[in-house]
């Protein structure tokens, strides 16, 4: 009990005192799990609803393809991103192994699937007859998608929030990619899995109240916007 | 007088799902002012000919005229849906404000936001919405989503107009005074209009003319009295059902006694309509009674007239016969009472019935 009761209260301390390190941590794992939902927005938002609006062959498949992706396993993305950046890998004259950069790519990887599921899904609930409307109004193609995207934007939004509250508490492939340098690379989960593994109890807590924070704040939005009317 | 121009002319449209023709128009035209409903059952293809009058339906081959010029190319087709408008069954309301959807075609046409607001003003105060302009379309009752809907057809002021069942489960009171509204304003701004309807007195009231759809063609157009009274098939006989209407014009009303002229007769009914009324006098033909002598005064038929037996067809277990009474009148007669009263083809008789069996149904200015 006096693990628990002493480590909570250094944790707090640390959090009260605004620890430089602690804070470092915190920011680093924002940006870098802000950009890769970033990144993966635009990529899944605009694949995800030319995927949706338009009809090909093969595209059941894909939509599959893509609701697998929703799962992936991050060590494997870890791998698969270690892999293609190592030194003698394809893209390893970039020279980016170990580096925030290769954690925004890692998590650009595993959100950019939940995104795009999540973007067909939420198109493809529209009424079919709805494109029709809109274009019988008088819109152009580009007015037709920018309408719709706004129709849908509740479910979007929620998508994007589930992307995010993936990538910030995934450890596998950040630790594998990033490599948990301190001042550098090491984010909230891999410092939070060095400071257990040493016995830094305290660190390890302020680390993960943090982390609990921000996935209670995704959450606390995801139910908010799903708890808003539904539409009719 | 020139013959107006056409504002909408089609030919030789051909529409295929699946391999299989949905939609076989060689022409359809709707000229200016016109009001035209379609009819016709489930699947006879009136939703797909609005949509492809919209260019919204992909299609075999056909071509579309707007006021004279071809319409092809996509750019083209933009124009010519900036100057229609279309109301579906269902509202489809954009998750946004009552003004935002009211709003919604004027902003897509890039209108600025003084006039934005003036144009969606009026036409909330024009459907009584102008209270709600800052509810949430969400949180509208089915007919206020209607009304709304249609406001924001009407905002972007057409020039034609296309609905689509826009009155589909409506309770009727709701129903006419949407209905009205909509009659209103396609009259005062000289709207052209394409109505799909299931509801023959809808079509009856409000349209110049009535055409009628089965499996993807045109089986007949025409007047609304030509098409109700001279069905050219057995189809159309069937699907419209009410076998007598008689264009009149009211020419008194005595508490709701009313009495109307039609080819010079005059016929007792019951109703609301002021002297001088446009009207279609409409009769069943089980609601009419055949005799050949001249029936007992007493009864209560307040309508009595000689007339001729000009027709009579086999209608299953009853035959219908069509009655020259200075209009012409159908009834229904079991095979039984035809042998006894010794009916034919030529033969004097006496057709009756009540003033309350005849259904009233205005008729619009053509």
């Amino acid at each position: 009990m006096d693990v628990i009761l002493e480590g909570l209260t250094k944790a707090f301390q640390l959090l009260a005192s605004f620890d430089r390190e602690v804070l470092g941590i915190a920011l680093l794992s924002l940006k870098v799990s802000g950009l890769a939902t970033l990144f993966s927005l635009l990529i899944g938002l605009s694949v995800g609803t030319l995927v949706a609006l338009t009809s090909f062959p093969g595209k059941k498949i894909l939509v599959s393809v893509v609701n697998t992706g929703m799962g992936l396993p991050p060590v494997v993305v870890g791998l698969f991103v270690s892999i293609m950046l190592w030194r003698n890998g394809p893209l390893g004259y970039l020279e980016l192994l170990y580096t925030p950069t290769a954690i925004v790519i890692a998590q650009t990887v595993i959100a950019t699937p939940i995104v795009m599921g999540v973007t067909i899904g939420a198109m493809q609930n529209l009424p079919a007859s709805l494109r029709l409307q809109i274009l019988a109004l008088g819109a152009t193609r580009t007015q037709l998608v920018w309408m719709l995207i706004k129709e849908a934007r509740l479910p979007l939004m929620a998508g994007v929030m589930a992307g995010f509250g993936g990538v910030i508490s995934e450890v596998g492939a950040s630790i594998m990619v990033g490599g948990n340098v301190r001042g550098y690379t090491r984010v909230l989960t891999t410092a939070t899995v060095m400071e257990t593994g040493r016995g830094n109890f305290d660190m390890a807590i302020a680390l993960s109240v943090i982390l609990l924070l921000f996935c209670f704040a995704v959450n606390y939005l995801l139910t908010y916007i799903q708890q808003r009317e539904r539409p009719r | 007088m020139t013959k107006p121009q056409n504002v909408l002319d089609l030919k030789e449209l051909r529409v295929d799902r699946g391999g299989v023709t949905v939609l076989d128009i060689p022409s359809f035209s709707l000229s200016e002012n016109e009001f035209v409903s379609l009819i016709g059952p489930n699947g006879a293809g009136k939703s797909t000919l609005l949509l492809s009058l919209m260019g919204l339906m992909k299609r075999q081959s056909g071509s579309v005229c707007y006021r004279g010029s071809t319409v092809a190319s996509s750019s083209q087709w933009l124009e010519l849906r900036r100057r229609t408008a279309m109301v579906l069954q269902d509202p489809l309301l954009f998750d946004s404000t009552v003004f935002d959807n009211v709003a919604s075609g004027l902003k897509l046409r890039g209108m600025g936001r003084g006039e934005i607001k003036k144009r969606v003003a009026s036409y909330l105060e024009r459907f009584n919405l102008g209270h709600m302009a800052e509810r949430s379309a969400r949180k509208l009752s089915g007919g206020e989503a209607r009304r709304v809907s249609l406001a924001r057809a009407f905002a972007v002021e057409p020039e034609v107009i296309f609905f689509d069942e826009p009155f589909a489960n409506l309770d009727p009171p709701t129903r006419q005074a949407l209905t009205e509204d909509m009659d209103r304003i396609i009259r005062d701004r000289g709207i052209a209009a394409i109505l799909v309807t299931h509801d023959q007195s809808e079509a009856l009231r409000m349209s110049q003319r009535i055409v009628v759809m089965n499996g993807g063609r045109i089986v007949q157009q025409g007047t609304p009295a030509a098409v109700m009274n001279h069905p050219v098939n057995e189809f159309v006989a069937n699907f419209v059902g009410m076998e007598t209407i008689l264009e009149g014009e009211v020419k008194s009303n005595h508490e709701q006694q009313i009495a109307v002229q039609v080819a010079g007769r005059e016929v007792d009914t019951v109703g609301d309509e002021r002297p001088g009324a446009q009207v279609y006098c409409c009769i069943r033909p089980e609601n009419v009674t055949v005799s050949v002598s001249h029936p007992d005064p007493k009864t209560s038929a307040r309508n009595l007239y000689p007339g001729r037996v000009v027709e009579v067809s086999s209608m299953g277990p009853f035959l219908k016969l069509r009655l020259d009474c200075g209009f012409m009148l159908t009834a229904y007669v079991t095979r039984e009472s035809f042998a006894k009263l010794e009916l034919c083809e030529g033969k004097e008789v006496y057709a009756s019935f009540k003033a309350t069996s005849v259904h009233l149904i205005r008729r619009r200015a053509a």
